[in-house]
């Protein structure tokens, strides 16, 4: 990754106090910043939705807006008064995404260093003005890595069953989607799911409650499961 | 049915919400009343409400308005959590579709179909769901009985039991000794006794370094005996002694008025006595006639007695087989109990019973591990079929990452008991 440096225009209150080196953003430490934000979000080349939406294009467009994406209805209201993703807004945004939109599913708790945030402002703002890196290109690597049998993918779950089994899964995963200490999996897209299930039964992944649970799930169960998070709503 | 304006929940919106609407639409809609809004009732009452969708009446009834979580308390005591923490409202069950009823259930009559209260009236029921947690038996440890909770005090069921622990903690003298009777098996929440001391320990480490701890249990191993104790000696070592069967730690008397204990013949003056009985499942239990000796036996397939096909018992208070009593474990029968009543009263699909179970301890700040299995439901009991433990020598990355995740846990596990506070 290029690391050029770039001044971020500051203009929201509270953040003018700052020392003046934070209003620099380094794309290459902001590449490192955006490690916490891959579970949920893809961007550059291929990026898809994942729990989040794909983070192309994301400057100067309104919030909420991408049509393919299931926008929580908070964001929805955000997006509909007026909200667009700017460094600013981005800015006070990311320092804690609940002060902003209280019923986000984003319920990451935040980026409190004004620095890095400069730094994932601007690693975020090179994908905005490249064509090539607009979502119809190819798939990268990191989308889908798996050699799971494409007739377990292709099945498909009976949500009523899944609602019936989630109840195993909510006592630790909150289906309202906060993920502090446990990740989230509402609105997991199904063949995510699917994959990851498989993967901890397979001890691929690697954490011994997931394993325990997954190694008694059938694809049935894991299908069901998987068609009922896709949809959740709260 | 007579119904009591005043054993209504909360804000007067609420309460007049939840008093006119039953009373209209119940007529001719199936009633579930549920007994005690823990783990288990909480979260039957809330997923019959939810996945009924109205269909059915639901009724929870609970004396407590704030309802202070046992699991998590330990770490109230060690310094790490706040009270208010571990406090739930029942505002999310009633903003759900749940009539909420602050009042002692005092009876159940199985013939008529009738639930008793203390505050007067009775509602009638076409599934009863106990979830009374325990009770303590009489006479389990010499000397002690619950008239001495406040010198000597249990602190096992959330609340201001474990505020008073806490309490008694801060003013033990520098040096001080601090005591605590193990409960034999079975119990609730089987790391629990151990937890909290190493929760007492890593509270006295910081403020009466000096200070002792004496465990007098009579059981000759515990859960998680071996992280425990490596995590004792890793974090407070010459701190905790710790009495097995072994070693007389089943000969047990406590002279609450002088505040002694007296393990295997020899008297020792303590400052703090955290005494902790042989329990029994909560007494509605016992007044439904729904138990046998101390526990309530149920069918592993639904949860429901074995006494009585409309009576379901969750959670502590059942017999069930191989889940240890923990708050896990209630969530998770609580669920398939709902889907088998839901279904019993609405037609509506029943899905083939699943349980889980896993419990978080915090050994020291950071320093987590847990025990989970899985469970299913045979003509029996419910059965363990398969399962997992921390190990000892993990690194500190990996014991931070299970703290992490047991607070994920609670955070989960309290929003699904009580659905979205409002």
């Amino acid at each position: 990754m290029r690391a050029f440096r770039f001044l971020m225009p500051l203009a929201v209150a509270g953040v003018m106090s700052l020392p003046c080196q934070a209003e620099i953003g380094d794309a290459e430490a902001g590449e490192k910043v955006f490690q916490q934000c891959k579970g949920c979000h893809q961007v550059g080349a291929g990026a898809k939705h994942r729990s989040g939406p794909h983070l192309n294009g994301l400057f100067g467009r309104q919030a909420a807006s991408l049509d393919d994406f299931k926008y929580s209805k908070s964001f929805q209201r955000a997006g509909a008064g007026g909200l667009e993703w700017h460094a600013e807004t981005l800015d006070v945004f990311l320092e804690n995404p609940r002060a902003m939109t209280s019923g986000t599913r984003m319920s990451f708790r935040g980026v409190k260093d004004p620095q890095d945030r400069a730094h994932l402002i601007l690693y975020l703002r090179q994908f905005s003005d490249n064509p090539a890196d607009i979502p119809e290109a190819d798939p990268t690597a990191q989308a889908v890595d798996h050699d799971l049998d494409p007739a377990i993918l292709a099945l498909k779950g009976d949500p009523e069953y899944g609602a019936y089994l989630s109840g195993e899964c909510t006592t630790c995963h909150q289906a309202a989607g906060s993920d502090e200490g446990i990740p989230s999996i509402t609105l997991w897209p199904e063949d995510q799911f699917v994959v990851a299930m498989h993967a901890y039964k397979t001890k691929k992944r690697n954490h011994p409650v997931m394993q325990m649970i997954a190694r008694r799930l059938g694809d049935e169960e894991i299908a069901a499961l998987a068609a009922y998070f896709k949809d959740l709503e709260n | 049915m007579i119904f009591n304006r005043r054993t209504f929940l909360g804000t007067s919106a609420v309460a007049a919400a939840s008093l006119a609407a039953p009373m209209v639409r119940a007529q001719g809609k199936p009633r579930v009343i549920v007994i005690g809004g823990g783990a288990g009732g909480a979260t039957a009452a809330r997923y019959i409400a939810k996945d009924s969708k109205g269909a059915v009446d639901v009724t929870l009834i609970e004396p407590t308005r704030t309802y202070y979580t046992c699991f998590f308390s330990n770490l109230y005591l060690g310094g790490i959590k706040e009270i208010d923490d571990l406090g739930h409202s029942y505002g999310g069950l009633a903003a759900g579709g749940v009539n909420v009823v602050h009042d002692w259930a005092v009876g159940v009559d199985r013939d008529a179909k009738t639930v008793t209260l203390a505050g007067g009236g009775s509602l009638p029921y076409d599934k009863l769901i106990l979830s009374p947690g325990i009770d303590f038996v009489d006479g389990a440890v010499d000397g002690w009985d619950l008239s001495a909770q406040n010198a000597m005090p249990h602190a096992y069921k959330g609340g201001s039991q474990t505020e008073l622990l806490k309490a008694q903690l801060k003013a033990m003298p520098e040096g001080g000794t601090f005591a605590m009777v193990a409960p034999p098996n079975p119990y609730r929440c089987p790391p629990g006794p151990y937890e909290r001391v190493s929760m007492i320990a890593h509270y006295l480490k910081a403020n009466n370094p000096t200070a002792k701890i004496i465990v007098a249990d009579p059981k000759p191993k515990f859960s998680k005996m071996a992280l425990f104790q490596e995590g004792w000696n890793n974090h407070y070592a010459g701190m905790v002694d710790w009495i097995g069967e072994d070693f007389g730690g089943g000969e047990v008397s406590v002279d609450p008025a002088a505040m002694t204990v007296t393990i295997d013949g020899e008297e020792t003056k303590v400052d703090v006595c955290n005494v902790i009985p042989a329990m029994k499942a909560g007494r509605i239990a016992e007044i439904a006639g729904v138990t046998d000796g101390n526990w309530a036996p149920v069918n592993a397939i639904d949860m429901s007695s074995k006494a009585d096909p409309d009576i379901h018992v969750l959670g502590d208070a059942s017999q069930q087989g191989d889940m240890p009593k923990s708050g896990f474990s209630a969530n998770s029968q609580a669920k398939v109990c709902a889907n088998a009543v839901r279904g019993a009263l609405t037609g509506s699909k029943v899905f083939p019973a699943k349980f889980s179970n896993t419990c978080w301890s915090l050994i020291d700040a950071n320093d987590g591990v847990k025990v989970g299995a899985t469970y299913e439901a045979t003509a029996e009991k419910i059965a363990k079929v398969d399962g997992f433990i921390s190990q000892t020598g993990e690194t500190s990355d990996v014991r931070k990452a299970t703290y992490e995740e047991s607070e994920g846990w609670y955070a989960g596990i309290t929003a699904d008991m009580f659905g979205a506070s409002v």
